[in-house]
């Protein structure tokens, strides 16, 4: 089910028991809505032009957000994201994001990091990270590890490899299984990969033309030059590779 | 003015491995040009030039003015190239960077400095009435290499210009309107066109440097060549020192590359004349 909407519309959710989760785009209205019982329902609201996409998540629960075809990212909360490191101070470090501002990485954000022993990064590194804190007029913040578990899950410093950028709305369908690209790729060329959801993808291949390859795949993909098919892929990666 | 963020430590590291096995990123080899593109205006004299995913519009206009008392048989040449925030969030308008004074003065040097238009025909009257072309280039897009770009744009625009044609009777001026007699072409002695090549250190240069490889380079250098095998300009601003014998290679490849360009810009033009209906009666 996807249907459009715009800044203001009030989003249908369903009324079950099920848990639901707000993706970015949609936020609880400061007004209440008379529902058709008796009690007030907090309702929710599209903040930004899109199509409104829903998938199922973790423990039966439902997730909601609206899928824009903005250029600029704006962070939102538990969104997994590609930073360079720009600076470094006493506390920690600030992180370009390719937002419109700079997001803040504390030194204690890491797994198992402690006021004696921090992990050291130089400025230009990239870092994988999770947004913890994105409200509007504030500077965000994120984290480079799970703050359920303690471990780094994948989060930290990449080593090596290669970013690409890509529009946001490519990363987000790169991230669902459904989408065939790269469980294509993979069949062919094996790579590690970290996408991130402001318009980054990092990955990581035994050799530097099977690197190039990818890119180039990703950025055709972006741009309509390659379609989004298994056919389509499996062909570019022939070429590319030769 | 907003300072471009450093590309993380990786992509440079990825990019000279990759130079060092031959290789560019987006799958050229080291002395190839991104796919030019020219795409004419409705208009006479408005082309955008497409270099990869750089673009670069450029439109001609002519107006009469009296000319100079020094110069009464000259006409007038005026480039206006400013690059605004459209091209690239680092631009700032009204505020000119180093790389955008570098740009418009390279566009000066190759294409008023050279001669490439015979300002002489553009007289009509001698101390009276001169033609005043105006060139104006819009930076639409910045994914490296501006000059290149903006270079190929402002020559395809002014062979595309047609000036209306002028008639002198006495000291009384005629000028025709399109619709009355077919307008003409102007005077134009070469094609220079520029080429920008950029070093890395012990690596072999590469030409038609994208963003990236232009912001991670040691240093590059720009010719700019016509297919007379001429080098009209030769802009080498700061970075690491070149042998003579590096210099003169890439001034060979370059001549080649001029060539196919000049002739890629020719058969463009072409087959625009001929899908273009002149009126004439």
């Amino acid at each position: 089910m996807t249907s459009l909407v715009l800044p203001g519309d009030s989003i249908p959710l369903p009324s079950s028991s099920k848990s639901i989760v707000l993706g970015p785009g949609i936020a609880a209205s400061t007004s209440r809505v008379q529902s058709g019982r008796s009690q007030d329902a907090p309702a929710c609201i599209a903040t930004r032009l899109g199509l409104l996409g829903s998938a199922k998540g973790k423990e039966k629960s439902e997730q909601y957000w609206v899928e824009g075809s903005s250029k600029r990212y704006i962070p939102a909360q538990k969104d997994m994201v590609l930073g360079t490191i720009i600076a470094r101070h006493a506390e920690g470090y600030r992180v370009d994001l390719g937002s419109a501002q700079m997001a803040s990485l504390e030194g204690l954000a890491f797994e198992g990091a402690t006021k004696r022993s921090k992990p050291n990064l130089k400025v230009g590194t990239l870092v994988y990270a999770r947004v913890s804190l994105a409200n509007r007029d504030m500077e965000p913040e994120i984290e480079c590890f799970d703050p359920n578990t303690g471990k780094a899950e994948g989060f930290g410093e990449l080593k090596g490899g290669l970013m690409v950028t890509c529009s946001l709305q490519l990363c987000r369908k790169l991230l669902n299984p459904k989408f065939p690209v790269l469980p294509t790729l993979a069949a062919s060329i094996p790579f590690e990969i970290a996408v991130g959801l402001n318009g980054r993808v990092w990955f990581k291949t035994e050799t530097v033309s099977e690197s190039i390859a990818l890119k180039r795949i990703i950025e055709g993909v972006d741009s309509g030059h390659i379609k989004a098919e298994k056919e389509d892929v499996e062909q570019a990666v022939k070429e590319y590779l030769a | 003015m907003v300072r471009e963020v450093d590309p993380p430590s990786i992509q440079k590291e990825f990019l000279l491995q990759a130079l060092a096995e031959g290789k560019r990123l987006d799958g050229r080899i080291t002395l190839e040009q991104r796919e030019v593109n020219f795409v004419f205006g409705e208009e006479l004299g408005c082309v955008e030039c497409r270099l990869g995913k750089t673009a670069v519009l450029a439109q001609v206009s002519a107006s009469i003015v009296k000319p100079r008392d020094d110069r009464p048989y000259e006409g007038f040449l005026l480039i206006n190239s400013e690059i605004g925030p459209m091209a690239s969030s680092v631009y700032e308008s009204g505020r000119s960077s180093d790389d955008e004074i570098l740009i418009t003065r390279l566009l000066e040097k190759s294409i008023r400095r050279t001669e490439a238009i015979d300002r002489e025909a553009l007289c009509i009257l001698a101390g009276e009435k001169v033609w005043q072309l105006r060139l104006t280039l819009h930076f639409l897009s910045d994914s490296g290499n501006l000059l290149d770009c903006a270079s190929l744009a402002a020559m395809a625009a002014l062979k595309h210009f047609r000036k209306p044609e002028v008639e002198v009777i006495g000291d009384e001026v005629i000028i025709h309107s399109p619709d009355e007699r077919a307008p003409v072409p102007l005077a134009i002695h070469h094609t220079p066109l520029c080429l920008t090549f950029a070093y890395y250190e012990n690596l072999p240069p590469i030409l038609d440097p994208t963003h990236l490889e232009s912001t991670l380079c040691s240093g590059t250098l720009t010719l700019t060549l016509n297919a007379q095998r001429e080098i009209c300009v030769l802009s080498k601003a700061g970075g690491t020192p070149l042998a003579a014998s590096e210099i003169m290679g890439v001034v060979n490849v370059g001549v080649d590359r001029v060539r196919e360009m000049v002739k890629h810009l020719e058969e463009a033009l072409e087959r625009d004349r001929e899908g273009r209906v002149v009126e004439v009666r």
